[in-house]
């Protein structure tokens, strides 16, 4: 063989055995996520299980949005396949982007439905200001409910869980500085303490703008996705994190601390409809919507959330599996 | 508005840190494990660095074989096909954007155009590197200018359009993991979603030299195939 | 007629984008207008110009003495072979992963990315120098030294500069993703729409292709300028785009 043949037949077989290799480490990733049908016994006394409606598939597909990051993608699932276990007929347009985008989805109808946080909705699409924003969630919830209407859409009641954002540094940063419990404290004893954050925060009030103001922050912006990557490397000595993220949980490495200046209005989610959806849908379907995000405490979001970053798992096994768990689906 | 607590998920404790993706290290095991989720992102890689250079292949060639009966196109064609060359094709993409949208048919145009300088060149040197004398013998025996050029140019032509085509391709496949920034996927996608996790950024990567490496090869290989009076010099 | 209108306005826009503040898409911040630009535009070349000369340190001597002794053949496929190949966000990710953000990793990347087309060209510019030319120069006593600098050396120029015009133009355009690694080049507005918006986005993209456009421009010109007149007058000159043909025996001959 030349040595042109036989680097080729090398070559193949190194694809080869990647193939090989994908092929044996695939799992069985196509049979959990289809959302399985109701039980067909009759359920004993007053169950949960999600019940499948035949008349639901003549409806139409139903685009279910989401934006582009872990909790957005797990809650669209989940909405998703909430809908496909009544019997609907579900497409999915997850990873929109950000909110604009999604809202603009909405609005134009490419998309019938995402999880909008009631916070971004109030500052993002109805230009409150953020210091006008209620800080009681309700009196958030209620306030986006009546500016979503008066657009066309409506907004589902809010989950327990809000994902707001919260300061975090390492317990040695943390140590460092006296151990402060609350961001004022923080800020106090250091205001110069670098930050890092998605990029976007660097140019706006609700963010890094707005934290210079309320809390007299001083430090470095690095502007980063990396979150906790970065407070472990070193990269920034705190971090805007999500009051959702799952390395919270681990408390014996990092700390959060409290927005005591209730900065950060409220972020609860509350998936957002167009009225002629909500209509089509019906009012048991809603019901079911609002039931199965019932048990969405910032505890569970954040378990969800960990088995997506931490364990790498796929945001549909994660929801199928918060669905089967929670007793909504068999 | 009902809201009754349910059963409850069952939530891990947590200490989970220890893992080795929890830490971020570069873990072999989870990498041997999740090796399928790259199959469909290498697919749309393959796909966005061969159709782009086929079709760039398609309009080089048109615009080679014109400009080499009327030499005084090269100029343009070099001018304008250079602009394309040195437009970032990050730029390209959202300048494409009002036109084409975001998307694979973006991400495929800014591709395309990227791939035409080069190709466009070394198939002009190609034909341009034709020995005279092999020529004269040619039009000696009574060929016309087509067959000229379809029996003897371009077949000569072909290491230098096929040294061409593997620039063209291992540069697309590079530029083909930018693709995510049009609205397309690919290999590139994978990096971004998880850029901070060691294992997957290493992957994807990897993945994409491979395919590169790959496809020049069987490019190669295609080459001598292609040209049999070239063998004997190997 | 009225989507030509509309694309139009989309540029229109940008460009205006560029010349004008404007409120950010989220509000209350204003963003956008030529100091904002300038900035990033500052931002951009710093991180370009030290990576293209950090890279031509790295690469000329080691390829011009290669190509003088006639031993990087390998060397210099390889290199330009993978490394065309290499996709720049992956290597960017991979450093943010292993040496983290800011602008040694930028600047990193891009020398990276520097080195091949400096690599191959510097030494195909030596090797393409006709061998009866150095015969003659080491007929007449001149050492190897000399014979790079006064021989090899100025032949190879336009071919060495063809390649540095790819290197800096690769570069500048590289450059558009440093954002990732926090450091806000001209890409900035360009990755970051929720800021600035699709219009931002399009005005970046505007400023960016002109810039690099620009410096294409510029190093064609100086790659004419360094083309020994003697050359010129034989028409093996540059021509107006790279090259990237290697040394092979490719070329049949009658005889």
């Amino acid at each position: 063989m030349t040595f042109l043949s036989r680097s080729i037949l090398a070559a193949l077989a190194a694809l080869v055995l990647v193939l090989g290799l994908a092929a044996c480490g695939s799992d069985d990733e196509g049979a959990s996520s289809a959302a399985p049908d109701a039980p067909a016994a009759a359920a004993p006394e007053e169950s949960k299980v999600i019940k499948s409606d035949p008349a639901n598939a003549a409806k139409g597909t139903i685009t279910v949005g989401s934006k582009n990051f872990t909790e957005q993608y797990i809650l669209g699932e989940l909405y998703a396949q909430t809908l496909e276990a009544q019997g609907f007929e579900v497409r999915r347009r997850l990873n929109l982007g950000s909110e604009q985008v999604a809202y603009k989805a909405l609005r134009g109808g490419s998309i019938d439905a995402y999880p909008e946080y009631t916070g971004t909705a109030l500052t993002s699409f109805f230009k409150v200001k953020t210091k006008d924003v209620p800080p009681d969630p309700d009196a958030a919830y209620e306030l986006a409910k009546e500016k979503y209407k008066a657009v066309g859409i409506t907004a589902l009641a809010r989950t327990p869980f809000q994902n707001t954002f919260i300061i975090a540094s390492t317990k040695k940063t943390a140590e460092a500085e006296g151990s402060p419990k609350t961001a004022t404290e923080l800020f106090t004893k250091n205001p110069k303490l670098s930050i890092s954050g998605f990029p976007e925060c660097r140019q706006r009030q609700d963010c890094l703008l707005g934290l210079q103001d309320t809390y007299g922050y001083k430090g470095k912006f690095v502007s980063s996705e990396g979150k906790f990557s970065d407070l472990d490397s070193g990269q920034s000595k705190l971090t805007l994190a999500f009051s959702t993220d799952p390395q919270l949980a681990l408390t014996d490495k990092y700390v959060a601390y409290e927005d005591d200046k209730k900065f950060f209005p409220p972020y609860h989610i509350t998936l957002g409809l167009k009225d002629e959806t909500v209509a089509k849908l019906g009012p048991e379907t809603i019901e079911t919507l609002e039931r199965v995000q019932g048990g969405l405490t910032e505890d569970a979001m954040r378990e969800l959330n960990r088995r997506v970053e931490l364990e790498k798992q796929k945001p549909k096994e994660v929801a199928a599996a918060y669905l089967t768990e929670s007793g909504f689906v068999e | 508005m009902s809201r009754f607590v349910l059963a409850q998920l069952k939530i891990e404790k947590p200490g989970g840190s220890g893992s080795c993706v929890a830490d971020n290290d570069f873990c072999p095991e989870w990498i041997a494990e999740n090796l399928d989720r790259y199959w469909t992102p290498l697919l749309e890689h393959l796909f966005l660095t061969i159709v782009p250079v086929v079709i760039g292949f398609a309009i080089a060639m048109g615009l080679a074989v014109l400009a080499h009966r009327r030499r005084w196109l090269t100029g343009p064609i070099v001018t304008v096909t250079g602009i394309f060359f040195a437009i970032p094709s990050v730029a390209a993409f959202f300048l494409l954007q009002p036109i084409t949208g975001l998307g694979y048919t973006t991400a495929i145009v800014a591709l395309v155009s990227y791939t035409l300088l080069i190709i466009f060149r070394n198939i002009t040197n190609g034909l341009r590197n034709v020995p005279a004398e092999t020529r004269d013998a040619a039009v000696g025996q009574g060929l016309t200018d087509r067959q000229l050029l379809t029996r003897v140019e371009l077949p000569m032509a072909v290491p230098e359009i096929m040294a061409g085509l593997r620039i063209a391709t291992s540069t697309t496949v590079g530029l083909a993991a930018l693709a995510v920034f049009a609205g397309a996927g690919g290999l590139g996608s994978e990096i971004l979603t998880d850029r901070y996790f060691k294992s997957n950024v290493v992957v994807a990567g990897g993945l994409a030299v491979l395919l590169a490496a790959v496809l020049d090869l069987a490019l190669l290989g295609l080459q001598r195939l292609l040209t049999p009076w070239q063998r004997a010099r190997a | 007629m009225s989507t030509i209108l509309a694309v139009l306005g989309d540029f229109g826009e940008g460009i205006e984008f560029l010349l004008k503040e404007r409120e950010s898409v989220s509000g209350g911040v204003q963003i956008g207008g030529p100091a904002e630009m300038a900035a990033f535009g500052a931002t951009h070349m710093l991180v370009s110009v030290a990576a293209v000369l950090i890279a031509c340190a790295l690469a000329i001597p080691l390829s011009l003495w290669l190509g003088h002794i006639g031993r990087g053949d390998f060397l210099a496929t390889a290199t330009s072979n993978v490394g065309r190949a290499v996709p720049s966000l992956a290597l960017l990710a991979f450093f943010i992963s292993f040496i983290g953000l800011g602008y040694t990793n930028v600047i990193s990347v891009l020398v990276l990315l520097a080195i091949p087309p400096l690599i191959t060209s510097t030494y195909v510019g030596m090797r393409q120098v006709d061998r009866d030319t150095v015969d003659a120069a080491r007929g007449q006593g001149m050492t190897g030294l000399e014979i790079v600098r006064k021989v090899e050396l100025p032949l190879a120029l336009p071919t060495i500069f063809g390649g540095l015009r790819i290197a800096a133009v690769t570069v500048v355009a590289t450059a558009t993703i440093a954002p990732l690694a926090n450091v806000q080049t001209l890409g900035e507005p360009i990755l970051t729409p929720q800021t600035y918006g699709v219009v931002g986005q399009i005005g970046a993209s505007i400023l960016v292709a002109s810039i690099t456009l620009l410096i294409d421009f510029l190093f064609a010109r100086l790659q004419r300028a360094v083309t020994p007149k003697g050359l010129k007058l034989t028409g093996e000159a540059p021509a107006k785009g790279p090259r990237f043909s290697f040394p092979t025996r490719r070329r049949l001959r009658s005889t």
